[in-house]
């Protein structure tokens, strides 16, 4: 069991959380991840980024939004409640070397994945820019931690609402129209923004990496359900990554197989919204009913 | 107690049928197929037994069973104490007696197979490891007093499980550290519900429990913790790497990425560890099977597990496409004739050469190339051949690749000075599993590569002693 220490929203539907898990603390390193599960009898095993990690207090952090039923069921849960499982730190570390001038871009809650292999990059003496978009004001996430990491930070709204109007790619492309020198890239986040980041970056032959989100089950190496097209090449990336050259991926092939259970995914979801609350109990009850027995089951409102 | 029958009409008596759930009803469900022995079934069968004065039977198994004593016992109606002598070699014995290929061990060593048929050995031993469950009386065995010397262990597979109840037993504070959520390896998240019910798993687990044994599970060794931290960290004096060869083999064919091509361990760790067949209630999705044509590449007991779990799904079709002749299967005999039964088709000599799918990216089809038997090769299995000009493609929606496994190299890339060869198993010393690092042992599938549980269990015993060695005496 690992307990949540504390969790607070970030924007609507996305929420950070503190969970003591001592080992993972000590070891992990920017760019790796756990995988979780939420529900102890049927849950699913879902990777995320570890975004930070306090190894005295034994605790990492996790930044999650909610797309699909578990990570909205994990949304619901609050500081006090426990994760059955957390595993990690799995995947290879980023590389971090003082490369010179390094452009993380951020979209969505990808900014949340790139976030600590930005302040990775900062102390190994990089000029850090940032570049972090969203759809709109609200779910513009992590600004202060960026800016405070940062030694330029730029926000983009698709709509305008927040920062300048457009999308990551503009500015990128803007920042090395000016004659900004790029040693560097990181982008993180939907898979068409990494795809479209790195046909910007291609023609100038800038070194760009990405972390890619394939479905994942094990995190261990042991299924190939990860399994990623670079360079021609089959690659796990739960071992071999998550992070690649973004100009060798094949995103065609990846957010084919991201899709493959994409109508199971909707049923599930739409079944859990409907019904909500037996589902919240299961998870909700362990700790509950293990610190106060004479409780039972919650009903009633969360 | 039983009659003792004269030899003559002992061997009269033909070797008793295992009750199985009809054929058409269980290919619909994941419920055990093998009913097992009932008393009356058992104490005929153990009639069976010549009660030779060199048993063949028991130089047939890997870990030496004493098979004509159990058996002995069986016919005696002392069940408990048949258990009990199973237990002295094999701490697993209602799992062994479900998958062990006997034919290739016990039984097919056993003196009766040469003019009747075997005695079933497995069926037996299953029979008083069940009945033994059933009572809740496990004779478990005394454990020693505390050494205060702290055995981890790596993986908790047969091999793991094996070792550590054995250290338990002589007083080792022991700590089994598994990668997963569930303890039992390939147990749980390999054989399927239908050849070993996970109740059989958890029971034995529980056992071990009660001896002592602590079970920690999330942890992977190599990233969760280090093989250093484990000993200057966290104070353990020896370490047994017992981490199976998980790592999926594909085949390397055009196509192989598209939606619906599964590894054979990606297909059963969905069906089976997350539960994805109990479709209700888990939240981990398989692709659609139902009403669908599913092929599955290989002969083993893995592609067979794979093969019958898609049946239960719902597929439509389901095929087994093999390289090889019927003969050269190496799949458990009765696994082959289950699936057959339970109207499995069999494409052999046939090997795929590309998957092709549609715009989306999802599979619809194999091609497939026919195969004919050369000259043998090193294994002394005839060697197939590609017969020219024969492909053709066959539409299927989902395909699962089962053409084995390797070594998964998480511990050996993250442990400084553990030599392995050159296809990433861990080198042990044969005799005492000693690794190249000062108290690590290794053994089961990581050593030796895939291969059964009872020589994953034997592994894990012979570990066990070696490293009571190493703690008593301090000697390498
Ligand atoms: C290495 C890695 C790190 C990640 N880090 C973070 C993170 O820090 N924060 C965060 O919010 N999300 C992160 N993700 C994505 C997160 O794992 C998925 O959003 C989650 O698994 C979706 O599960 P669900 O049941 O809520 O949704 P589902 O109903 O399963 O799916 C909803 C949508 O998410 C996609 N999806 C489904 N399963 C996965 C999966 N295992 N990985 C990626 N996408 C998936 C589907 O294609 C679908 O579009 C990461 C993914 C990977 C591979
Ligand atoms: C589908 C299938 C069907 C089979 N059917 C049969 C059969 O009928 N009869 C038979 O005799 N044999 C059968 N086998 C083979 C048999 O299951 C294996 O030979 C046996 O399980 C090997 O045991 P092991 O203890 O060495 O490893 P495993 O059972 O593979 O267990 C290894 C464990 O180690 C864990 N692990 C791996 N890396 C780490 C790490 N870094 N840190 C922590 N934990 C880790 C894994 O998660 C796993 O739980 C079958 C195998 C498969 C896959
Ligand atoms: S352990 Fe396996 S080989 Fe040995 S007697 Fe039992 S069934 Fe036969
Ligand atoms: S070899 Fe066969 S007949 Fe002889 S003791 Fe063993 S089981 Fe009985
Ligand atoms: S998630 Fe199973 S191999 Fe990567």
């Amino acid at each position: 069991m690992f307990a949540i220490a504390e969790a607070t929203f970030l924007a609507p539907d996305v929420k950070r959380f503190r969970i003591e898990a001592p080992r993972v603390a000590r070891n992990r390193k920017a760019g790796q991840f756990v995988i979780v599960r939420v529900e102890a009898e049927h849950g699913e095993r879902i990777p995320l980024t570890i975004a930070d990690s306090d190894p005295e207090a034994g605790t990492i952090t996790i930044i999650v939004q909610g797309v699909g039923k578990t990570t909205k069921m994990l949304n619901r849960l609050e500081a006090g409640d426990t994760l059955p499982d957390v595993v990690g730190p799995l995947g290879e570390p980023s590389d971090i070397q003082n490369f010179g001038t390094v452009v993380v871009v951020g979209g969505g809650v990808g900014t949340a994945i790139a976030y600590p292999t930005a302040v990775a990059m900062k102390q190994a003496g990089n000029r850090v820019l940032g570049i972090v978009g969203a759809r709109t004001r609200e779910l513009l996430i992590l600004e202060e931690e960026m800016s405070a990491t940062t030694d330029e930070l730029h926000l983009m709204t698709d709509d305008g609402s927040y920062g300048q109007q457009g999308f990551v790619t503009q500015k990128l492309q803007q920042l090395i129209d000016e004659g900004e020198e790029i040693d560097h890239v990181l982008a993180i986040g939907p898979i068409p923004m990494m795809a479209a980041i790195a046909d910007v970056t291609r023609p100038y032959d800038i070194k760009t990496v990405v972390s890619l989100n394939p479905i994942m089950v094990d995190g261990t190496g042991m299924c190939g359900g990860c399994r990623v097209t670079v360079g021609g090449v089959s690659k796990f990336a739960c071992v071999d990554g998550p992070e690649f050259d973004a100009h060798e991926v094949d995103f065609k092939i990846l957010s084919q197989r991201n899709k493959m259970y994409r109508e199971r995914e909707k049923r599930s979801l739409e079944e859990f919204e409907m019904a909500p609350q037996p589902e919240l109990d299961r998870v909700h009850a362990c700790h509950l009913q293990q610190e106060h027995p004479e409780v039972g089951p919650r009903v009633g409102g969360a | 107690m039983a009659e003792r029958l004269p030899p003559k009409q002992r061997t009269k008596i033909p070797r008793q049928e295992m009750p199985e759930q009809n054929a058409k009803q269980r290919a619909g469900n994941f419920e055990e197929v093998n009913q097992g022995f009932g008393f009356a079934i058992a104490e005929k069968e153990a009639q069976r037994c010549l009660e030779c004065t060199d048993p063949k039977c028991m130089h047939g198994c890997p870990v030496g069973v004493q098979v004509r004593e159990f058996v002995d016992l069986v016919l005696e109606g002392e069940y408990l104490q048949a258990a009990a002598k199973i237990r002295e070699d094999n701490v697993l014995p209602a799992v062994t007696g479900r998958v062990c290929p006997q034919e290739n061990q016990c039984e097919g060593a056993c003196i009766l197979s040469k003019r009747f048929s075997p005695l079933a050995i497995g069926h037996l031993e299953r029979f008083v490891a069940d009945y033994e469950r059933s009572t809740g009386l496990v004779g478990l065995p005394e454990r020693a007093p505390d050494t205060g010397k702290k055995v981890a262990i790596v993986g908790s597979g047969p091999a793991g499980l094996s070792c550590a109840g054995d250290l338990a037993l002589r007083g080792h504070d022991v700590t089994v550290l598994e990668a997963l959520h569930e303890i039992g390896g390939v147990l749980v998240y390999g054989i399927p519900e239908f050849r070993l019910p996970k109740d059989v798993v958890r029971g034995e687990v529980d056992n071990m429990r009660k001896m002592g044994v602590k079970f920690e599970t999330n942890v992977v060794v190599g990233k969760t913790v280090t093989m250093d931290q484990l000993f200057d960290e966290e104070g353990y004096d020896a370490v047994f790497i017992a981490t199976g060869a998980g790592l999926p083999k594909f085949m390397n064919l055009p196509g192989e990425h598209l939606g619906g091509v599964y590894s054979a361990n990606e297909f059963l760790t969905r069906v089976n560890l997350m539960k994805a067949y109990d479709s209700d209630q888990s939240d981990s999705p398989i692709y659609e099977c139902r009403d669908r044509n599913v092929a599955v590449m290989g002969g083993g007991n893995t592609a067979m597990d794979a093969v019958r779990s898609a049946l239960r799904l719902g597929a439509k079709n389901a095929f087994i496409v093999y390289r090889r002749g019927q003969e050269e299967m190496p799949a458990r005999k009765e696994e082959v004739h289950h699936a057959m039964d339970e109207g499995v088709q069999f494409l052999n000599l046939h090997n795929p050469v590309e998957f092709v799918g549609d715009d989306e990216g999802y599979l619809t089809g194999v091609k497939l190339q026919k195969m004919e038997l050369g000259e043998p090769d090193e294994s002394g299995r005839r060697r197939p051949v590609p017969i020219e000009g024969s492909e053709f493609e066959m539409p299927i929606d989902v395909a699962v690749i089962a053409i084995g496994t390797g070594a998964n190299p998480l511990v050996q890339s993250t442990t400084p000075g553990l030599e392995t060869n050159q296809w990433g198993y861990i080198v042990a010393d044969e005799e005492s599993l000693r690794t190249s690092r000062r108290g690590v042992f290794a053994g089961g599938d990581i050593v030796s590569g895939a291969a059964t549980v009872i020589l994953a269990m034997g592994a894990g015993r012979t570990a066990a002693r070696s490293i009571h060695d190493y703690l008593v005496t301090g000697e390498w």
